[in-house]
């Protein structure tokens, strides 16, 4: 495990280098760790950001100081104070790797062509129909690896390898809210009118991101996510 | 209790000093591009430091006040005018109800903060009054603001003695007049700086990029000598902060503001220092900006020292007021 400046305010706490190897396994040592700083609210820290294969921690290098102290510096102190409020826990259950049990939660999608824009472009690449690749995107299993590029924007870890579909050459400059894309091996849902480069093959009436509610997003990092396939009357009557 | 807008000006938002605790839900910082020049304005007219102010983007900005305020401002060389007198940099004027306050263009700098005493007083949202002009959300309903709307004030902090039209002393002119005629942002490596070969180290530190007119709160694009990485391979995505300078495959560098994204993929080949975000603030298509590089302990001891100043001032302001 390396610990890394972002900038004088924020450092990185690179837990593993590898994402890909074993995608289950590195999602649960980065939500240990993330939860794990988020209990231990270490007095200067401000807030975190967990992707991948990383915990991000922001700090207020002023309120280290005078909380902690800093013979050694702020960044040595506040590393020090990361890495033993990481390293025991794991000692101390090494097999236990997610502190919680990630929640189900299911997503129903409309998969029909007026939101897929680009359900012909994935079947091209794919050489599936138009129903399989449907079949396929909505019984697999997925896992929210991070949350980031708009408020509320799920990167999701899981889709079938056989989905994977290069992302579009020209980003469309603005994109329905609720859109469901596959952006090469993953995928993801839009939850705000924003540009994007992801292939577009259904749409959710859910609304993911509600600023006046707290937490403002319907999925969290770890969660476990199935789709639903709906028609396109179910997508009126749940529309939010 | 408002001011009317008679011009939006340009760009002009509610912003405090940022929303924080939501970033591993993707909610950027936003907030004042400058935080510490709206700390300053805030003390200088009463409020807490943390009050909503306006941060005015390239002036145009005219509002009309109905009742009497305390207003200052910090920022780039702008033309301050209450009528026909001028309001410079980190003075302290009491406004007169119907009194208008105009911000005329930008001599050189790019941004200002104006804060008005009482604070704006629109709703907080996620633990903050910024607009997040991104997602929409926030501030005056997440967006910018427009003219012939208002802008809504919150009650006058306690009784503070009626200072003389326009203060003759002002705050510190590093702070309130941030901006720079030969910008040079001190930074520390980044976290991929290795991934960087000698030549683009070397070109990095020497050159002068200049800034192009597609920057925003977001980011400040920068044109010059190509940036190249040793090896094109693809990082996996990681947080990136206010201050980050990430290099695209173009090779035209990035330097991520407090609209910034909170989760990246491109390689991250420096950092802005804190203190000197506020310069980076100041920042306009067309500037020319060098960069200089500087310890991570020099960068925390420049930012504990004006810290210390703050401490200061404050003593100072409050002594000016009793």
């Amino acid at each position: 495990m390396e610990i890394i400046p972002l900038g004088d305010s924020a450092l990185v706490v690179r837990v593993r280098e590898q994402f890909e190897d074993a995608p289950e396994e590195r999602l649960n040592e980065v939500l240990r760790v993330f939860q794990l700083l988020q209990r231990a609210a270490i007095p200067g820290v401000v807030e975190l950001a967990p992707a991948y294969t990383s915990v991000a921690v922001f700090f207020d290098p002023v309120a280290v100081l005078k909380s902690n102290g800093a013979a050694n510096g702020v960044f040595d102190e506040l590393a020090t104070r990361i890495r033993s409020t990481i390293v025991p826990a794991s000692r101390r259950h090494p097999r236990r790797t997610a502190a919680n049990a990630p929640r189900l939660i299911e997503i129903p999608i409309c998969y029909d062509a007026e939101f897929g824009f680009d359900l012909d472009r994935v079947a091209e690449h794919t050489k599936l129909s138009g129903p399989e690749i449907i079949n396929l995107h909505s019984t697999g299993e997925y896992r929210v690896a991070c949350i980031g590029f708009v408020p509320g924007f799920t990167f999701l870890a899981g889709l079938p390898r056989n989905l994977a579909t290069p992302r579009r050459d020209v980003p469309r400059k603005e994109i329905p809210p609720g859109s469901v894309g596959i952006g090469g091996a993953q995928t993801g849902i839009y939850p705000l009118r924003s540009p994007g480069g992801w292939n577009l093959i259904g749409r959710t009436p859910l609304k993911l991101f509600d600023p006046a509610k707290n937490p403002p997003t319907l999925l969290h990092p770890g969660d476990r996510v199935r789709f639903r396939a709906i028609t396109r009357e179910e997508f009126e009557s749940l529309k939010q | 209790m408002t001011a009317i807008v008679q011009r939006a000006g340009f760009l002009t938002s509610v912003q405090d000093l940022g929303r924080t605790g939501f970033r591993q839900l993707g909610v950027s910082t936003s907030g004042a591009l400058d935080s510490f020049a709206l700390r300053v304005a805030n003390l200088l007219v009463g409020n807490d430091e943390g009050a909503a102010g306006l941060e005015i983007t390239l002036g145009g900005l005219q509002l009309r006040f109905e009742d009497e305020r305390i207003v200052a401002w910090c920022g780039g060389e702008f033309d301050v005018q209450i009528g026909s007198r001028a309001l410079p940099a980190g003075h302290v004027a009491q406004l007169q109800s119907g009194d208008g306050l105009k911000f005329r263009r930008a001599q050189f700098g790019c941004r200002c903060w104006l804060a008005i005493s009482g604070g704006i007083d629109v709703p907080v949202v996620l633990g903050s009054r910024s607009t997040d002009l991104r997602a929409n959300f926030g501030g005056l309903e997440g967006r910018t603001l427009r003219g012939g709307g208002v802008v809504p004030l919150a009650r006058r902090p306690g009784s503070l003695p009626p200072p003389t039209p326009i203060s003759s002393w002002a705050g510190p002119h590093d702070w309130v007049s941030p901006a720079k005629r030969y910008p040079v942002l001190r930074f520390i490596r980044g976290v991929d700086w290795s991934r960087f070969d000698d030549a683009t180290m070397k070109r990095f530190t020497i050159s002068e990029f200049s800034v192009s007119p597609d920057s925003d709160r977001m980011g400040v694009r920068l044109e010059g000598p190509e940036l190249k990485r040793k090896h094109e391979t693809d990082l996996i995505s990681e947080a990136v902060a206010p201050g980050t300078i990430q290099v695209p495959p173009s090779g035209k560098p990035i330097l991520l503001l407090g609209d910034c994204q909170t989760i990246g993929g491109y390689p991250k080949i420096a950092h802005v220092i804190t203190v000197d975000l506020a310069v980076a603030a100041q920042l306009r298509a067309g500037d020319g900006v060098r960069f200089s590089e500087v310890s991570l302990e020099d960068a925390h001891c420049l930012l504990l020292e004006r810290e210390r100043d703050l401490d200061r001032f404050r003593i100072g302001v409050s002594l000016q007021r009793s």
